[in-house]
């Protein structure tokens, strides 16, 4: 059994090592969570074009609506489609992909990952940068690639904004592929400026999808060292107090 | 009031004991910093307890709803994040307060005679503890808890001969599965903490038996006044319930921090590859267990062919310090017999089987400390260059293969933790030869504040 189960790793490493993400170097991000127009538009983007093949499944509508600001009525507006099983709108419903698994695997030869926690296992950053990361590979079966998740199965979801790029190699002395840059071939309908700042909506809203507590534990955490400071006041003086007759 | 109290002692002693552990229980009036650990310890798994019962009441051990439970947890349920966050970073806390428990009993001598039974049900409950929580890491079902738990139940495969059974026995399974998931449930939240309850107890009753230490190294009870009490002792309560609350919620603070704003410390106290669901196709490009079973972890990895001859000389070594120094024909035929038997093993039975040995020795090492010490003095103050040489070389070396289990082992890493291993075992294996051979200074009569 353990052979088996070492071979398997063995057998799996290379494509181990394309999930890792091949190293590429990630461009950092700066997301504001105090924002909450950035995560309302990070959230208008995730529902409209991630979650037709991706789930947040552990994530309700309605809790991200209450957290973004957004009123039930504005859910049902922009949302409509947010139904339960019978069909009927239901603000409670957790945030599926549009598409089945099998429909899934049938497009892509794999069923889409959750994306609810995405987050805090890849990190913002490489969240921003892979998004940014595709371009044009004719050998590629969706006929896009990606520098930071290499092979991938997922084709670019935002070319309409961003363009087509190809991405330029040299190989090196060691005979390894080196990434160089990216070159546009076709003009998109954001500009640079543009699409980076839709991505770091975009990313904002996956940390808070991650973690929504975080929009609440910094400021918990305020009042909890606040009563405990104030509280140590106390306790300091009733213990020199007990303790004044011990030398 | 008065009268409640008298009916209940009649038949329970509810004051009776209150007094001989808290009220009347004469503690050294000397206790620095580095006393507040146990007290600390203590409040600690009381938060584990009490964070644990309401995260039962949520999770589901089940391989197909475990990972989501967990997230359920951290968004549906009231304050849930909290609780969970509270018993994640507990758990973190838990050692750290360990550790420095036991680093305080170290250099303060604190398992000496005659306190060898409250050491060594200390080190049961260390191991206990660990246990305890190498089980609750595999519940949230990440990636991590399932390769970690992989990993660390693999070495059972390489004990020889019952190595695969007993694997298997502990699994459940031909591999980690929902039926190992249940029991470790089973014995997270049910078997372990029972065992470490009346062990804690027992811990308590044992040093409440002998009194405690101090900073000195020497026993208060051997001045007494005239109604019995030692001079130098103080009720533990109030003295020290008050001294420890001040003390308590600066630590709460800083525990605080953690929980509120730094959770995943980095991904030291929840690591990122747990954020991803166990998937048996996709092994974490670095199997890291958590940060405080890093030394360990070292040991095991750094345990490679290379590392045989170097164990040879180490057994060579402290076998013929231990012959020239002793005159007992008995003594010197054991010695013989222990490292024969020893350097015959390291050639035959293969790297994997004394990495595990190799772990497994630098725990269980802890029990014979009291016995391996053989220094006239208790306490570091009182003790010569060469002891407070050996503790910085030990404590280093404890801090570097810490570090070293959380990298991968490659290259100079392995030889680096190699080099740690070596200092760790010799840090015990040496101590009886010198600590005899250390100069110490003069102990006071009394305690010094």
């Amino acid at each position: 059994m353990k052979k088996v189960l070492i071979t398997m790793i063995l057998a799996l490493l290379p494509v181990m090592g394309f999930a890792a993400g091949g190293g590429a170097k990630l461009d950092k991000v700066k997301v504001d969570l105090s924002d909450q127009t950035s995560l309302q538009r990070g959230a208008k983007i995730f529902v409209n074009y991630c979650l037709s093949c991706h789930s947040a499944a552990f994530m309700r509508y309605n809790r991200m609506a209450t957290d973004l600001g957004l009123t039930d009525e504005q859910v049902k507006e922009n949302m409509g489609f947010i139904t339960d099983d019978t069909g009927k709108f239901k603000a409670g419903a957790l945030m599926k992909a549009t598409i089945n698994a099998d429909e899934a695997r049938a497009a892509f030869n794999t069923v889409p990952p959750d994306l609810s926690v995405i987050s805090r296992s890849r990190g913002a950053n490489w969240i921003y940068t892979y998004m940014r990361s595709f371009y044009r590979d004719e050998t590629a079966p969706s006929g896009w690639n990606n520098v930071v998740f290499q092979n991938v199965s997922m084709p670019h979801v935002l070319w309409a904004w961003q363009g087509t790029q190809v991405a330029e190699f040299r190989i090196d002395e060691h005979g390894a592929k080196r990434f160089e840059g990216f070159k546009t071939i076709k003009a998109g309908s954001m500009n640079e400026k543009e699409y980076d700042e839709a991505v770091r909506d975009l990313t904002a809203f996956m940390v808070y999808l991650g973690e929504p507590a975080k929009l609440v534990r910094y400021k918990l955490g305020v009042y909890v060292l606040l009563f405990l400071a104030f509280f140590l006041v106390f306790a300091y003086l009733l213990k020199k107090n007990y303790w004044k007759d011990i030398h | 009031m008065e009268k409640m109290l008298a009916w209940i002692e009649k038949r329970f002693p509810l004051v009776e004991t209150f007094e001989y552990h808290m009220g009347k229980y004469y503690a050294p009036k000397n206790f620095n910093f580095w006393y507040y650990f146990g007290s600390v310890a203590l409040f600690v798994f009381v938060i584990q307890i009490i964070t644990g019962i309401f995260l039962t009441m949520h999770y589901k051990p089940d391989t197909n709803l475990a990972f989501a439970s967990v997230e359920y947890i951290m968004r549906d349920v009231e304050y849930g994040w909290l609780i969970r966050y509270l018993h994640s970073t507990g758990a973190s806390f838990f050692f750290v307060t360990v550790y420095l428990h036991m680093f305080r009993g170290l250099i303060y001598g604190s398992y000496r005679g005659p306190r060898e039974l409250l050491w060594i049900i200390g080190v049961i409950i260390f191991i206990a503890l660990m246990a305890e929580s190498f089980m609750g890491y595999l519940l949230p079902w990440g990636n991590m808890s399932y390769w970690g738990a992989q990993v660390i139940l693999s070495l059972f495969d390489a004990i020889p001969v019952i190595g695969p059974g007993l694997a298997e026995w502990i699994r459940g399974d031909y591999v980690i599965s929902d039926a190992t998931l249940n029991r470790f449930f089973a014995f997270h939240v049910a078997a372990l903490p029972l065992v470490l309850i009346v062990l804690v107890f027992l811990h308590l009753v044992a040093l409440h038996h002998v009194g405690s230490n101090n900073p000195d190294g020497i026993e208060i009870k051997k001045h007494k006044g005239a109604d019995g009490i030692p001079l130098d002792g103080i009720p533990f309560h109030p003295y020290y319930t008050v001294k420890d609350i001040v003390v308590g919620v600066v630590l709460i603070m800083m525990f605080s921090i953690a929980v509120f704003f730094w959770p995943e410390m980095g991904g030291l106290f929840l690591e990122h590859d747990n954020f991803a669901p166990a998937n048996i196709l996709q092994t974490p490009s670095n199997i890291v267990p958590l940060w405080y079973f890093t030394p360990f972890y070292s040991i095991l990895r750094a345990t490679t062919d290379t590392m045989m001859p170097i164990l040879a000389g180490m057994t060579f070594l402290v076998a013929l310090m231990t012959i020239m120094s002793t005159r007992s024909m008995r003594v010197k035929m054991v010695t013989l017999g222990v490292s024969a038997v020893l350097l015959l093993g390291y050639f035959t039975l293969g790297a994997k089987v004394w990495g595990v040995i190799l772990m497994a020795g630098s725990l269980f090492v802890f029990f014979f400390l009291p016995w391996l010490d053989r220094s006239p003095v208790n306490s570091i103050r009182y003790r010569g260059w060469i002891y407070k040489l050996a503790v910085t070389l030990f404590v280093l070396s404890f801090l570097e293969l810490s570090y070293l289990g959380t990298q991968p082992a490659s290259g100079l890493r392995v030889i680096l933790a190699q080099a740690g291993t070596v200092v760790y075992f010799l840090f015990f294996f040496l101590m009886p030869f010198y600590t005899t051979w250390d100069k110490t200074k003069p102990v006071p009569d009394r305690v010094t504040s």
